[in-house]
């Protein structure tokens, strides 16, 4: 079975537009992921084409470089410091095998991807984190890119958008990680008290470090539906509280209900919102 | 025995001085001041006005409590979202009135539970960051205890972060970290060491500026402070609102800079 290009596009196709929907097909005909709310077998291509969103309306995974094909214009994205690489700065054990376990998994090199696009005709910077990457967990590089990501944009006085996915700070690289909340929130700061807009979209999982930072200081923030939002995790709420913990909890429209989510946006509807979104913020009429 | 679990088993120890005792040897005229404004009053935040030689001053500790009774009550240090808020709340309250902040970090973390979710800890903690990034006075933070993650650091966004010697701060509980690493949780020295969480490591990386010896007596461990926060208050108070967020950004802004 050729597995190539089953989850991943190449870089280049998508840097220029390209479309590999051709090539998708073939590869991934026989292939079935089985829905675990309705437990409907699709072929990957179907869901592929349907966004990975079952028909029942589960939306599964997706990575990085699948969203921002389907979010960006086409051809419309460059990518920004995709060069930069994470290396094992505290020795831990085991963590230089996981990080090159994860570059070859997802062919990425870090858990976050960011860049400059258009979204509906509307400029941006976008960062969209990589769920195959370590489970989008946050060490130095991830911070450093996102954090980069909002100093240009500030200098440019233009929006940022910006998808989380997240298991939370990066373990590996402890104490640095957890000070990446505190180094990527003054960049979102510095761009917020500018007068610029940042719009964060929560996906499936958001929780930890992330949730506690950049995922909640959105001027709007989105969600998936049934997209696994929160602080702790929900087993170590379990063990602490000795308790089950009710059905929904922590889920995006849990969030919504208190208060903590604007709006949940379905994958096929978000590109249409954002760029809603986007044009409405150019500019107020008041002095 | 790991150096390093000998200092979380110290930052642990029952008996460990906690944020009030602190608050009365260092500071006068110390009010407390409840409650966030929005939702309740969180004991496991205890904050207030006070005086450090005579210099008026917003003092806000984490305090996991002394006795059973009072550590129940606190919740053994472990804040909800209304912690936070009133935290920000005072911190917010400092700014319009010129007063620098002191903080004093004690906590195994946030609170992990289903009404701190409900409520938004992740907003909450995210929302304290921020906004201290930005605070027009000056902010020290001493994490005199257990800095335990989001929890500690929606406390320690500030000018200087100090610590005392036998206290830790990390990312994650060396127990947290060796059952998601190991799936075992007796693996907790090794986790320990692997993290990084001494006074010693913060300074090598870092992240503090200073570590306050805790050798000799209680007395001296407070006079050290109370000399160390009224020199450099002295100092940042002559700077610029300006000056002190600039600061304060690149401060953070150097970890893991490429």
């Amino acid at each position: 079975m050729k597995l190539d290009g089953l989850f991943k596009k190449s870089k280049n196709e998508l840097e220029n537009g390209g479309r590999t929907k051709k090539v998708l097909v073939e590869t991934s005909s026989e292939i079935k992921r089985t829905c675990p709310r309705c437990e409907l077998e699709s072929p990957v291509s179907d869901l592929w084409e349907n966004l990975n969103v079952c028909t029942c309306g589960y939306h599964f995974r997706m990575n990085a470089r699948q969203r921002i094909d389907f979010i960006a214009d086409t051809g419309s994205f460059s990518e920004l410091y995709g060069e930069l690489s994470s290396t094992d700065i505290l020795e831990f054990p085991g963590y230089d095998k996981k990080l090159k376990n994860a570059k070859l998994a997802c062919r990425e090199n870090e858990a976050v991807i960011c860049g400059s696009a258009k979204i509906g005709g509307q400029p941006c910077y976008i960062f969209i984190m990589e769920p195959y990457f370590m489970m989008g967990s946050m060490g130095t590089v991830v911070g450093e890119k996102i954090t980069r990501t909002f100093e240009l944009a500030t200098e440019k006085s233009m929006p940022v958008v910006g998808y989380t996915v997240s298991g939370g700070a990066r373990m590996q690289e402890g104490i640095l990680s957890l000070m990446q909340m505190a180094k990527v929130s003054g960049a979102v700061k510095r761009h917020s008290e500018a007068g610029n807009f940042y719009l964060t979209i929560l996906t499936d999982p958001t929780t930890g470090g992330v949730t506690a930072s950049f995922a909640m200081q959105g001027d709007v923030i989105m969600a998936e539906p049934g997209a696994t939002v929160g602080f702790a995790g929900a087993r170590v709420i379990e063990q602490t509280i000795r308790k089950k913990l009710p059905t929904g909890f922590q889920r995006a429209e849990f969030l919504m209900e208190h208060g903590f989510v604007d709006l949940i946006s379905p994958r096929a509807e978000q590109k249409q919102t954002i760029s809603e979104l986007l044009s409405i913020h150019e500019g107020g009429s008041c002095l | 025995m790991s150096r390093a679990y000998e200092k979380v088993q110290a930052a642990r120890a029952r008996g460990r001085t906690t944020g009030q005792k602190y608050i009365r040897e260092i500071f006068t005229d110390f009010i407390e001041l409840h409650g966030d404004r929005r939702f309740a009053d969180d004991p496991a935040v205890l904050a207030g006005i006070a005086r450090l030689r005579g210099v008026p001053v917003t003092v806000i500790a984490l305090e996991k409590g002394v006795d059973t009774k009072e550590k129940v009550r606190r919740n053994f240090g472990a804040p909800n979202p209304e912690g936070y808020r009133k935290a920000l709340r005072l911190m917010k309250q400092a700014e319009k009135f010129k007063r620098p902040i002191v903080c004093f970090v004690d906590t195994a973390g946030a609170f992990c539970g289903i009404g701190a979710e409900e409520r938004g800890q992740g907003q909450a903690i995210a929302e304290n960051i921020g906004e201290m990034m930005s605070l027009k006075v000056p902010v020290i933070s001493i994490v005199i205890g257990e800095g335990g993650s989001g929890g500690a650091l929606a406390l320690a966004v500030a000018n200087q972060v100090w610590m005392l010697e036998n206290s830790i701060y990390s990312v994650i509980s060396p127990e947290g970290c060796a059952s998601i690493l190991w799936s075992d949780a007796k693996r907790v020295k090794e986790a320990a060491d692997c993290l990084k969480l001494t006074a010693v490591d913060m300074e090598a990386l870092g992240v503090v500026e200073r570590v306050f010896p805790e050798k000799r007596s209680s007395e001296e461990v407070f006079q050290m402070i109370e000399d160390a926060l009224y020199t450099t208050i002295t100092e940042l108070s002559e700077k610029t609102s300006e000056q002190l967020t600039n600061e304060r950004y690149d401060r953070f802004r150097k970890f893991g800079a490429i």
